[in-house]
């Protein structure tokens, strides 16, 4: 079972090529079957694997399946090779099935569009790099997938391309992402000259025998790594790019930009977790950058008006405590909480689709509202995926992820009671925003009459997803309720220990209770705001709130600064050299000859007089230096 | 025997191409096609069944070889050798100029015959290029190139043609000037030292040379190599000289008249004359990583599809001469592998372009837009190259860049960091590029013909290519390996052994 594991890439790879040299004959109901059948089937491939894996693990908790060298160069030899762990695992399951589920409703939701089997085509190829980008055993391999998933991401948010504002988010995000792959470059240079191999396991064995703790070198290639996480995952500084890739269709925000491509880079960290310990520094700056993201960008989500941009930031708060929990060394838990957001935020841009297609492309939240009627499945499914991500006690598997990573800050020997009390202040703005929200759209008067409702395909994907918003936490459950952990369990054959100081039972009980009623406390002041707007107006236009809201809106306005800082520079400093001034020294001297020619042709005139008087002052020149000299 | 042919089947081409009867144009095409075609089936012949090696004197790892003697009074030989170097610069030859006539179909439709005859002209100087190892064999291959560039540029044109043939002819003639002082005083030097004159290339290897005069023979040859490589700030013949061509021409111009200089670096340049090479490293690659930076941001700034994409090669090449003399054997592998790989991507991105502003008449890329929904394959293709020259995995693009800056890196962490930043300008201008072109509203309500069936097939025939160059270099890597081992510029055993 274990050897076809190469299948689980090539399938939707194969989905991509059949529709892209077929897609113009095919019937739209044909691209369908296969871009969702591919990845349904990959889907099982990979619970069949995980199956064999779990109850019959193999030697040394890890498979790998080499296919071929892939540049035997001279003394660089990496290959094209699948590796299969525990974190490998997680990954890929919860990558095809929620791919799976976000296709198959894409296959009603972009029904009648005139790209239909573009966008199928470039889902495939996403689906097929995102895979290889977490069973690559090498990080030559991770990088191939790390571009591939880049440049679907392109050309996803540029879907609908004849707005230029499309192109120009597309472009956006593929660029500022790019800065984060160049270093990512220089880490694999750096990786294999010191260490001589690109092989994950290898390359980390050999660090963590060969660089002394906090060395430079170590230093280097973790910050070069998170640089090239932080890129990836819209983490500060290079965020910006995030909220304006909902550019793109809605299924595409719900598996690229939440579910599965901007945790590539907490999944690149908890892979290269060897170098991060070596380099704790860089490992304390990952979970402050994650505090601080987490913040700002709940404080960002708490503002705006258009749906998906609501939800994009929350995607950076939420990748935002995945960093948190990396930093402070709880590798499973940011991995869990991997798991259970793809589950509930997917379902959250799944739900937000499902209103924009009724409202006839409507994004903003103040035409919505009173919808909880017109559409009563897409509001109890957003209304469970705001819960999960709001952390509602007990029933919500965002609670014990979350809950998770908020105990890890405790009681992690490098974590700190400032990155908990950020973690916590944002636990209260998540549930206050993702209740806004609910409250906003789905309660009050309706505005506008909702069109077209979500179909089986659509709902049928809901309702998985809503399932799973609930019930993915009972796989961890913190041991003051029960003892069960199975999905630590696993993931600590390939990740390491959190090392913890231990509390007891009744502080852990205590940290959960302030984290649940913080959650508690968000929704009641959501609520409470909802139903005293003139508050909120009255609020708002205080100077000081207005100028926060206007800060909040623009997303801490970091887009204006990076304007004036690189982009306008480097465009101003394009077009003044747009002639090449190198090129002015040539057309100078071929100036010079050319001038100089005429010059000479206007001494061959004809005239006798000129000649003589020519001869006479050259001999009078050459007589006076003979006498002179 | 084999070797002769490779240049024979261009020549014999020509003639047929040049003697056929007006009017029968279609004759004269498929002639041209079909020598290109026989040589792109001998070379790959060649390619698959892997020679045994044949050791020469002077070192090299060769297949193939044939000797005559040419003007035996000055020592000089109609000497010809093959190693996976030449091999494969060979097959690209072939394969591009097959691409070449293929995309001059509908493209070129005035003096036909004359037209074909300097494309096949062309090719047999380039492949003598590629083979000679006679370094008077060499500089008349050279030379009989120049000739057909500069007709293929002035007669065919656009609007400016005879400025940039012009310009582009100064340029070489100018560069080939001091080849030919530097290849005769190398010939007088090691005549006077070992009383033996010889013109053979692995004779004058070992040459002794006092480190001045070294590097002034070595800098004779650089500089002619450099501006056909086209290396800032010796790169202004080619913007004008690509853009004017017709496409066929910027073809040559970007697939190979690029790579002769690139051919010349690694064969003479640097084996010639170790030591001077050495010394003069760390001034080339300030120079590749010059023309990286330095061509992207040119390119970006550009109003003019096709001159942005000659800017692109600018960049391009700089990672050649970065892997040339970054002194390790990956680093030359992966100055070959970016010279095949350019070769490929640029030229369909040539083709692309000429076809795109055929159909709309202009070049301008602000009067562009929205061209997805009008010539969706075309633009698909556009984005395959536009995405293999940001240097994605996957595409040979990457394969040789990330060879280069990983030797590099070695040499120097700081230079490979400064190139590194080049992923960032090519994704700015090749990015920009393609959206220009086919994202974006229609604003001018172009309605044009997509991809013809043969401009298909050339875009199937060369995507193929390039992705199997980005998931399968070893067929490369693997013919190459000896011929560049042999030839690695390993500056530091160089400077040993002289000594």
């Amino acid at each position: 079972m274990l050897s076809l594991l190469w299948l689980i890439p090539l399938l939707p790879l194969a989905g991509f090529l059949s529709i892209v040299l077929g897609g113009g004959r095919m019937r739209g109901s044909m691209v369908a079957l296969i871009a969702v059948g591919v990845v349904g089937l990959s889907a099982a491939m990979a619970a069949a694997v995980a199956i064999r894996f779990i109850y019959l693990p193999p030697a040394g908790n890890s498979f790998t399946q080499t296919l071929w060298t892939w540049i035997p160069a001279t003394g660089f030899m990496p290959e094209i090779s699948l590796r299969l762990d525990a974190l490998s695992l997680v990954m890929v399951t919860v990558i095809t099935f929620v791919a799976f589920l976000i296709l198959l409703y894409s296959a009603e939701f972009m029904g009648g569009d005139e790209g239909y089997a573009r966008f199928f085509a470039w889902m495939d190829l996403f689906v097929a790099s995102m895979l290889v980008l977490v069973l690559a055993d090498n990080f030559l391999l991770l990088y191939l997938g790390w571009e591939g998933v880049g440049m679907c991401s392109f050309l996803l948010i540029g879907f609908w391309y004849r707005d230029s504002a499309n192109a120009r988010a597309a472009r956006k995000a593929f660029i500022v992402t790019r800065i984060g792959d160049a270093a990512f470059v220089v880490a694999l240079f750096l990786i294999f000259t010191h260490l001589g191999t690109l092989t994950i396991q290898e390359a980390a064995a050999r660090a963590s025998r060969e660089w002394p703790v906090g060395s430079g070198l170590a230093v280097a290639a973790a910050a070069l790594m998170l640089a090239a996480a932080v890129g990836k995952s819209a983490q500060l500084p290079l965020q910006t790019w995030l909220p304006d890739a909902m550019a793109g269709p809605t299924p595409v925000s719900a598996l690229i930009h939440a579910a599965t491509m901007v945790t590539a880079g907490v999944y690149l960290i908890a892979r290269a977790n060897a170098f991060f310990t070596l380099a704790p520094f860089v490992q304390w700056l990952v979970a402050v950058i994650g505090a601080v993201t987490l913040l700002l960008a709940a404080f960002a989500a708490l503002v705006q008006c258009d749906i998906k941009r609501v939800l994009a930031y929350s995607t950076m708060s939420q990748v935002g405590y995945m960093f948190l929990a990396l930093g402070v060394g709880a590798w499973s838990a940011a991995i869990f909480h991997f798991m259970v957001h793809a589950f509930f935020k997917s379902l959250l841009f799944l739900g937000a689709g499902a209103v924009i297609m009724a409202l006839h492309e409507e994004h903003d939240i103040f035409a919505m509202g009173g919808l909880r009627r017109a559409l009563p499945g897409t509001f109890w499914a957003f209304l469970i995926g705001a819960a999960s991500l709001a952390a509602l006690p007990v029933v919500t598997a965002g609670f014990y992820s979350k809950d998770l990573i908020l105990l890890c800050d405790w009681t992690s020997k490098s974590g700190s009671v400032w990155l908990w009390a950020a973690g916590l202040a944002g636990a209260f703005l998540t549930a206050m925003y993702a209740f806004r929200l609910v409250f906003i759209v789905f309660f009050g008067e309706l505005r506008t009459k909702p069109g077209r409702k979500p179909g089986f395909r659509m709902g049928a994907a809901l309702a998985v997803l809503a399932f799973f918003s609930l019930s993915a936490g009972f796989i961890q459950i913190p041991p003051d309720i029960v003892n069960f952990s199975p999905l630590s369990e696993l993931l600590e054959t390939s990740l390491p220990r959190l090392s913890a100081v231990s509390v007891g039972t009744q502080t852990e009980a205590l940290l959960q209770a302030v984290a649940g009623l913080a959650g508690l406390a968000g929704i009641f002041f959501a609520w409470f705001f909802f139903r005293h707007p003139a508050l909120v107006e009255r609020l708002v236009l205080t100077p000081l709130g207005s100028a926060f809201r206007r800060l909040w809106l623009e997303g801490w306005c970091f887009d204006r600064a990076y304007d004036a800082l690189f982009v306008r520079p480097y465009i101003r400093l394009a077009e003044i050299n747009k002639d090449d001034c190198i090129d002015l020294l040539n057309r100078t001297l071929a100036r010079a000859c050319e001038s100089m020619h005429y010059l000479l042709i206007g001494t061959q005139n004809g005239r006798v007089r000129q000649y003589a008087a020519a001869v006479t002052l050259g001999a009078i020149v050459i007589i006076a230096l003979m006498v002179l000299l | 025997m084999i070797l002769v042919w490779l240049i024979a089947v261009p020549c014999i081409g020509a003639l047929l191409a040049g003697i056929s009867p007006r009017g029968r144009e279609l004759r004269c095409r498929g002639v041209t096609i079909a020598a290109f075609a026989i040589n792109l089936a001998l070379t790959l012949a060649l390619w698959i069944m892997h020679p045994a090696v044949l050791r020469l004197a002077g070192g090299g790892a060769w297949f193939a070889e044939f000797d005559r003697a040419w003007i035996p009074s000055l020592g000089i030989r109609f000497h010809l050798a093959l190693d996976g170097l030449s091999l494969v610069l060979i097959a690209l030859t072939n394969f591009l100029g097959l691409m070449a006539a293929a995309a001059s179909w509908r493209d070129i439709t005035e003096k036909v015959r004359f037209f074909h005859v300097n494309l096949l002209w062309m090719a047999a100087a380039v492949i003598g290029v590629f083979l000679a190892v006679d370094l008077f064999l060499f500089y008349s291959f050279w030379e009989l190139m120049l000739v057909p560039l500069y007709f293929l540029i002035g007669i065919w044109g656009h609007e400016q043609r005879l400025y940039a043939a012009f310009k582009f002819f100064i340029f070489t003639q100018a560069s080939s000037l001091l080849m030919l002082l530097s290849l005769l005083g190398l010939y007088f030097i090691h005549g006077r030292a070992t009383g033996v004159y010889t013109f053979d290339y692995g004779a004058l290897m070992g040459t002794a040379l006092s480190p001045g005069t070294g590097m002034w023979l070595m800098l004779g040859f650089f500089v002619a190599f450099v501006i056909k490589l086209a290396a800032v700030p010796l790169h202004n013949w080619l913007p004008d000289a690509h853009t004017q061509a017709p496409t066929a021409g910027s073809v040559i111009l970007a697939g190979l008249v690029l790579k002769v200089g690139a051919y010349g670096l690694i064969r003479f340049a640097v084996p010639l004359f170790p030591a001077a090479s050495a010394q003069f490293a760390p001034v080339a690659m300030g120079m590749g990583v010059a023309s990286i930076l330095y061509g992207a941001i040119l390119a970006f700034a550009q109003t003019d599809i096709k001159r942005l994409v000659a800017y692109t090669s600018v960049s391009h090449m700089g990672f050649v001469l970065l892997g040339v003399y970054a002194g390790s054997t990956v680093a030359l592998q992966g100055a070959v592998m970016v010279m095949l790989a350019h070769g490929i991507s640029t030229s369909a991105l040539f083709i692309l372009v000429g076809a795109l502003s055929e159909r709309i008449g202009t070049r301008e890329m602000g009067r562009m837009g929205g061209l997805w929904a009008a010539a969706p394959r075309m633009s698909g293709s556009l984005l395959v190259f536009a995405l293999a020259s940001l240097g994605l995995p996957g595409f040979g693009n990457f394969v040789g860049e990330f060879l280069v800056l990983l030797g590099v890196f070695r040499m120097s962490a700081p230079l490979a960091a400064v190139a590194a930043v080049s992923l960032i300008t090519a994704a700015i201008y090749s990015l920009w590029m393609f959206q220009r072109a086919c994202h974006g509203p229609n604003s001018e309500g172009w309605v044009i013909p997509d991809l013809s069936g043969i401009e298909a097939a050339i875009m199937a025939g060369m995507i193929s290519v390039t992705v199997w160059l980005g998931i399968y270099p070893g067929a490369v890597l693997n013919v190459t390996r000896e011929a560049l081992e042999s030839l690695r510029p390993d500056i530091t055993s160089a400077v040993s052994s002289k000594r």
